[in-house]
């Protein structure tokens, strides 16, 4: 899994490419809480695009992402999500918990 | 070290296998359910399609989705069930490594899976059946509970993913080992389906 950080009008873009699994969730976990707790990113884009799988622990990954935003009083706002990510959040039946948006277009726009 | 010893082809279940003595079932959906009538386990046969052994390591696991997936496509899974399968086996090896081995990395878990087919030619769909074994902490199955879903809380939510993905989930301890039973059956066509409601 690679993350790339790039930023955006009114906060930061995360490019997440490949798995999140056991193996690799905590290194998005730790991506995130920088963004949301260190660095107090106002807006904090997470582009699922290029992500091909998603287990419960990078699904608990984003809801600790989340619960810190809404500590922080910022957003956290997921787009791109690929099949196998969205059955996943909606097996956890979180999909209306997140904010997420088809395309970076519309989540910048959001 | 093996699993617990399974003829190859054509047999039927042996008196050995995991749903005898601790089993602790846990079915899974509706149409799982439905799906399932009149076929007694005793009609299952099971072939055996691969066997792995490997090791508490986080980095194995998506090798393994990568050879599951190949698995359920060769058995004629639709997409959507492949994801089910492939996701149950996941999470399966996650909390093996994060619970029964309290993430300590090198640690044997012993991976089969068998392909089933039902003795009821009628309906001879068939499926897959996984098989966990591992020697970490005792899983006590009258303990394992996925949590509430209403909880926006991180954790907690492998099980309840295997429990929804799969059609049959049972888990037992025997021999000093932990094991994990994992069935899911072919869908019928639409139009197998529809035939049948006639």
């Amino acid at each position: 899994m690679q993350i790339v950080v790039r930023l955006a009008t009114g906060g930061t873009i995360l490019d997440i490419t490949g798995d999140i699994d056991l193996a690799h969730s905590p290194a998005m976990r730790k991506a995130l809480l920088l963004e949301i707790r260190e660095k107090k990113t106002p807006k904090v884009f997470l582009n699922l695009e290029k992500v091909r799988y998603i287990d419960s622990s990078g699904i608990a990954s984003l809801v600790e992402g989340l619960k810190a935003s809404r500590d922080q009083g910022s957003r956290l706002i997921l787009y791109g999500l690929s099949k196998t990510v969205r059955e996943v959040m909606e097996l956890s039946r979180l999909q209306k918990i997140f904010e997420i948006h088809d395309s970076e277009a519309q989540a910048l726009a959001s | 070290m093996a699993l617990s010893p399974r003829r190859a082809t054509g047999t039927q279940r042996s008196s050995e296998n995991i749903i005898s003595g601790m089993g602790v079932p846990v079915r899974g959906g509706r149409v799982a359910k439905n799906r399932l009538k009149g076929r007694g386990k005793a009609q299952q046969k099971s072939e055996m399609l691969l066997k792995l052994e490997l090791q508490s390591n986080p980095e194995a696991l998506c090798l393994v989705r990568a050879t599951i997936e190949r698995a359920a496509e060769v058995l004629h899974f639709r997409d959507a069930e492949t994801r089910a399968i492939v996701r149950s086996v996941d999470e399966a090896l996650a909390n093996v490594m994060r619970h029964a081995y309290g993430g300590r990395p090198g640690l044997p878990i012993e991976m089969s899976c068998h392909k089933l087919q039902l003795g009821d030619k009628k309906a001879a769909l068939g499926g897959i059946e996984i098989l966990l074994a591992d020697k970490g902490a005792p899983v006590k199955p009258t303990t394992l509970k996925s949590r509430p879903l209403d909880e926006i809380r991180p954790g907690g939510l492998g099980l309840h993913f295997i429990r929804e993905s799969m059609d049959e989930v049972e888990f037992s301890r025997k021999k000093g080992k932990n094991l994990l039973r994992m069935v899911k059956y072919l869908s019928p066509t639409p139009q197998a389906a529809a035939s049948e409601g006639e």
